[in-house]
Formats: structure tokens, C-alpha cells, sequence
């Protein structure tokens, strides 16, 4: 795999934090290149959640609020209401929004806030050390679910853009990945739409982007990207769930 | 503006937008519905934002995203719902951000009562927010007061950059009494809030960030020494009480608030009956007016702590006695409102209301 690692003016020169073979970084650097692109750097404001990503209100060279756990999309309402010419963003993991800040992101979504999620879907917990996530696979190994996770004990995995495709105010909702160059080019491009929706006024944009998380998976880098395409990608399958287009609700 | 009558809690709704409050999010709860029910329609109709949120959680938090992007912005709620904002106060605590919170007291614990208590002094000045953060808390008696201190509220929390929280019962909110909403307000030079996140655009070359994480040890301890010094300052400018007939008196009453009225009233009792009982009414509760205390003469018998909860300013209040005087405690709760007769019977019979 290559991916071209020049770097974006939408970062700034704080080394990224994230583990080899971690795809947050590519996230991150797309995320970048979008408002770059849009020349909405300069009025972004970034809302950092809790999970490995913490640290990115260090990394977005724009303004930014760091959010407790799972308040993300409560602090991007509150400053978009404020300031509604501004482009807000979230960047969040799938403990921080599919289960403690699940609440705020359905009604951030159901009340069509205008911002964007940057929606980081890893199927674990990765910044305390691998516990179960919402999103874990049945039959995934954690260290909370050291037998593999069952559907009688701990439920089946959540489908956050099968979930959102339901709701009226989203604008724009695509399930990515960047487990190759490929795809990597087509997650750019959602990402870049969503941003382009939000500076349109369209409403709640979300981009769920399947991640990787070799050091608390317990794979090789090389073996993570393998296993997106194997595992991951069939339980959340790709694809557009929402385009509102040119409509409007 | 002539003196107009008004409830409590739209006259605290009115007397934020007066304060020049710019965007208002909470969740219902009684007894303080009047207030967001008020400002849903004048704040849109002033063009400026409320947002009824999913919860408390998520209102204090769209607070701290407002907030952080520089505008005066509030929240309401009453005790369970303060309950469920305490996190989102100790993360706009410590990344300094400036709010005002009104909580308009209920009975509890738990779902309790909607009755007025004040059984949430621990709640507003000990918090249940993590780590070593203050607010600034006050407790107005009277409509009118409530009112002068939400013009002044948004001053106070742009000054220090820290949450004012508002503190009223539900008494305080449901009555009505003639008031004035043109009396002065104290003059401050504020700073300008250069530390908004509203784009670099508006600040080329440097980013803001809105933000309680250092990971570094020494950096952290290095902000919590900073917040202190700013909560000495807070204390020395900001503490305020009230002193009622000192000279002299054989007992003196703690209260605040609603209590604080009672009390006023068996005062007037207890001088009919020959008995000389003074007050100290605590304006803020946090800062406390502990120096206030030291103005009690050596002859006074007793103090006397009279709370619409079980004893828990009790513990400011011995604490600022530093053991001088003998301190009794007087107490209702659940919503149970006493008659200032009781509180003259407790005065009579003093001994027996001592704990300390
Ligand atoms: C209120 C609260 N509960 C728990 C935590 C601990 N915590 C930190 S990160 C995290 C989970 C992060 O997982 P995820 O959102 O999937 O992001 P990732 O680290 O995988 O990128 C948890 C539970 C916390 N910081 N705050
Ligand atoms: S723990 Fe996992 S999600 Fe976190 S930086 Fe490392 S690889 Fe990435």
C-alpha cells in the first residue's frame, strides 16, 4: 500500500500520536486536506472527543474545543448556533459517539445541525487498552470480552449509518474506509462533500470511516488492513446511506 | 422603568437577557420551567439562540461550545438536572470558560419533591464535578436580589472566566413580588475574550483552544495553582453577605435565601419578646463570608444555623466559628416550609439545638 504522506497545512507540526500502522493518521490527514481544499481552514473550529484521537485539537491547525466523552456533538451545536457562518466539526471514536455520546449525536443529527462528523469506527476501544465497543464484532476477542463477544451477552455490534440513514435531518451519511489507496481516495471524497454540504447549509453530514487498530486488535499492520477487508467491511458494509442532494426537507 | 410585578423565575429569565445573555440551552424540569419557557420566546424573538437540548448533559455541554466560542450563555435547571451537569461544569471550570447556571432548588435526594428546599448547598459549593474547580454561587432572598445579581452574573463569569451558578429555591421562583429591573449595575472593566474559538481568521498566526486536558503532570499542577490564586481573588473581591441587627444580639441566625425570610420574621418575633437576635445572610455561598463571623461579640449565647435541609451550610458555618461561639442547628426539609415560629421556639430553647 502507498499512501503519500506530504504534509497539509490543515495540520499543524505536532508529531501525530497514533501507533504504526494506525489509520487515524490518514484520517486526520484527509480530514486537513479537505478544509484546505474548501479554504474553510481559517474558520473551522475542530471539536476533539475522548479516545486515541484526544490529542487532535494539537494536531488541526484551526480553533478547537477538546469535549468530555461523548459530548462532542453537543459542544458542535453550541458553537455552531453561536456562530452558524463558521464550519464546526467533530472527530470522534465508536465508544465516544456509538455508546456514551450516542444520545447527543441522534438529536445533533435529528435536529439537522449543520456541522460534520468525522465518525472513526475501529471496532474496539483503543485509548484504554482494547475493551468492547459498541461497534466489536460477535465472536471478536477483547479484554472485556476475552471468549469473543456474544450476541446473548453483550448484544450485536451497532450499525451507526444503518441507524442515521432514518433520520430526516442528515444531510449526507457515507460508511469509508482507508484500508487501501483506493478507498482512501474515495474517503477523501466523501469527506470533502460533507464539508462542502455543511458550507452549503444542507444540515448533519457524517462520515463513518472503518479504522484500524493493530496494537489492541493484536495484529501485524499489515494483517489489520487484511482483516477490514475480510471482517470488518462485510458486518459494515460501504456505501452512501443518505444524499439529500440538491433537496431540501 | 416603574416597578412591575413579576414571577420569580421570569423575572430572572428577563433579568439574563438584561445581562446581555446571547444563547440559552437546557431541558425542562420544574420548578424552574418558566425560565427556559420565557426565553424561548424572547430570545428568538430578539434574534439571539435557544435550543431545548435532549438532556442536561448535553445542554451544559452545547454551553461549553458556546462558551468557548466567546459568547454569554446560560443554562437552567433544577436539582436532579444540576445533578446531570456537573461533569460539563468541572470541564468549563477548568478550561475557564465563562456561563451562568441558575438551579432553582427542589426537595430531594433522588426524584424528591418539586416543593422549595435548599438541600443542594453541598451540590452548589462542593459540586459533584471532579477535581479541584470553584464556582462563583450566589443565593438571593428576594426576587429583586435575584434579579440584580443576573444583570451582574455574565460580568462576573466574563471577568474570571469561570461559572457563576444562581442559586434559588423553588419559592423564590414560583412567587411574585413588585420589582425594578433598571436599579445600577456594578461597573467592570472586562476583558476582551481574545481567547474565542471563532476561526483563526478572526486571530491569524495563533490558534484557540478551548480545552481541561495536560497530561503533563507538572503542567496540570501548574493549572490548578493558577485556578487557586484565582479563587483567592474571586474571594477577596466577590464575597458578599448581608448583617442584620449586630450590635449586640444574644443569638445570631445563619440563613440565606428563602430560610433567610423566615428568620427575618421570627426575629421580629423574638424582639417583641425582649430577645435580641441578629443576622448574618450570606449573599454568596461560595466564596463564604467567613471574615463576617468574626464580627459576633464575645456576649452573643449562640448561633443559630437555620437551612430548608438537614445541615449542610452548617459545616461553612462551623468552620467560620472556629469554635468561639456555641452553634445549633434548626432545620426543615422535603419541602416542608417552617413558620417563624419555630424558629423562635428554637432560639428559646437554644441548648437543645446545639451540636457544636
Ligand atoms: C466519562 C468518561 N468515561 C470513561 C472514560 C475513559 N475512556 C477514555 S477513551 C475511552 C474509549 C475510547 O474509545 P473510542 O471512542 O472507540 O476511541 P479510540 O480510542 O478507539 O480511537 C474511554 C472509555 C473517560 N475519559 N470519560
Ligand atoms: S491504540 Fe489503536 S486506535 Fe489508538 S492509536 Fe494505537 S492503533 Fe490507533
Amino acid at each position: 500500500m502507498k499512501v503519500k504522506y506530504d504534509k497539509s497545512k490543515g495540520l499543524t507540526d505536532k508529531p501525530l500520536s497514533y501507533c504504526p500502522g494506525c489509520t487515524h493518521g490518514i484520517i486526520h490527514k484527509l480530514v486537513a486536506e479537505s478544509l484546505v481544499e474548501l479554504e474553510i481552514l481559517d474558520k473551522a473550529i475542530a471539536i476533539a472527543s475522548v479516545g486515541c484521537s484526544v490529542f487532535s485539537y494539537e494536531f488541526f491547525n484551526c480553533d478547537a474545543q477538546q469535549a468530555p466523552h461523548g459530548r462532542a456533538c453537543a459542544l458542535a451545536t453550541g458553537v455552531k448556533r453561536v456562530l452558524p457562518d463558521n464550519i464546526v466539526f467533530t472527530y470522534q471514536g465508536d465508544g465516544d459517539l456509538a455508546s456514551i455520546g450516542i444520545a447527543e449525536t441522534i438529536h445533533a443529527a435529528n435536529r439537522g445541525e449543520n456541522i460534520t462528523v468525522i465518525f472513526v469506527n475501529n471496532a474496539i476501544y483503543g485509548m484504554t487498552g482494547g475493551q468492547m465497543a459498541p461497534t466489536s464484532l460477535i465472536g471478536q476477542k477483547t479484554t472485556t470480552s476475552q471468549d469473543g463477544r456474544t450476541q446473548a451477552l453483550h448484544g450485536n455490534p451497532i450499525h451507526i449509518s444503518e441507524m442515521f440513514s432514518t433520520i430526516k435531518g442528515v444531510a449526507y451519511l457515507e460508511r469509508v474506509s482507508v484500508h487501501n489507496p483506493k478507498n482512501v481516495m474515495k474517503a477523501k471524497k466523501a469527506i470533502k462533500k460533507a464539508f462542502e454540504y455543511q458550507k452549503a447549509n444542507k444540515g448533519f453530514t457524517m462520515i463513518e470511516i472503518v479504522s484500524t487498530c493493530p496494537v489492541n486488535w493484536g495484529v501485524k499492520p499489515v494483517d489489520a488492513l487484511k482483516w477490514v477487508e475480510s471482517d470488518l467491511i462485510p458486518e459494515f458494509p460501504l456505501g452512501v446511506f443518505k444524499d439529500k442532494g440538491d433537496q431540501n426537507e | 422603568m416603574a416597578k412591575v410585578l413579576m414571577k420569580g423565575n421570569e423575572a430572572l429569565a428577563l433579568a439574563a437577557i438584561k445581562g446581555g445573555v446571547d444563547a440559552f440551552y437546557g431541558y425542562p424540569i420544574t420548578p424552574q420551567n418558566e425560565v427556559p419557557e420565557y426565553l424561548s420566546k424572547h430570545l428568538i424573538d430578539a434574534g439571539k439562540v435557544f435550543l431545548q437540548a435532549e438532556s442536561e448533559v448535553a445542554a451544559i455541554n452545547m454551553v461549553y461550545g458556546a462558551a468557548g466560542a466567546g459568547k454569554r450563555v446560560m443554562t437552567s435547571s433544577s436539582s436532579p438536572g444540576i445533578a446531570l451537569k456537573q461533569e460539563g461544569i468541572s470541564y468549563i471550570a477548568a478550561a475557564e470558560l465563562p456561563c451562568v447556571i441558575s438551579s432553582v432548588m427542589r426537595g430531594g435526594p433522588g426524584l424528591g419533591s418539586i416543593q422549595p428546599a435548599q438541600g443542594d448547598y453541598y451540590q452548589a459549593t462542593r459540586g459533584g464535578g471532579n477535581g479541584d474547580y470553584k464556582l462563583i454561587v450566589y443565593a438571593p432572598e428576594s426576587i429583586q436580589e435575584t434579579i440584580d445579581i443576573m444583570k451582574d452574573a455574565f460580568n462576573v463569569a466574563d471577568f474570571y472566566r469561570n461559572p457563576v451558578l444562581v442559586l434559588i429555591d423553588g419559592l423564590i421562583g414560583q412567587m411574585m413580588e413588585s420589582v425594578d429591573f433598571d436599579r445600577p449595575v456594578k461597573e467592570r472593566k472586562l476583558p476582551v475574550k481574545d481567547w474565542a474559538t471563532t476561526g483563526t481568521k478572526d486571530h491569524p498566526g495563533r490558534r484557540n483552544v478551548a480545552n481541561s486536558l495536560h497530561i503533563d503532570a507538572q503542567e496540570l499542577e501548574d493549572q490548578n495553582i493558577h485556578l487557586q490564586e484565582k479563587y483567592a481573588l474571586i474571594a477577596k473581591n466577590e464575597t458578599q453577605h448581608e448583617m442584620i441587627n449586630m450590635e449586640n444580639p444574644d443569638y445570631v441566625i445563619v440563613a440565606y435565601g428563602t430560610m433567610a425570610r423566615i428568620c427575618r420574621s421570627a426575629i421580629k418575633e423574638l424582639k417583641a419578646k425582649g430577645i435580641s437576635v441578629g443576622m448574618i445572610r450570606p449573599i454568596t455561598l461560595l466564596p463564604y463570608p467567613k471574615l463576617a463571623f468574626n464580627m459576633i461579640p464575645e456576649t452573643t449565647k449562640g448561633i443559630l444555623c437555620c437551612e430548608l435541609s438537614m445541615g449542610q451550610m452548617l459545616d461553612d458555618v462551623l468552620i467560620s466559628n472556629k469554635g468561639r461561639h456555641k452553634v445549633g442547628f434548626f432545620g426543615r426539609s422535603g419541602g416542608m416550609l417552617p413558620d417563624p415560629s419555630e424558629i423562635v421556639d428554637a432560639i428559646e430553647n437554644f441548648s437543645d439545638k446545639v451540636v457544636e
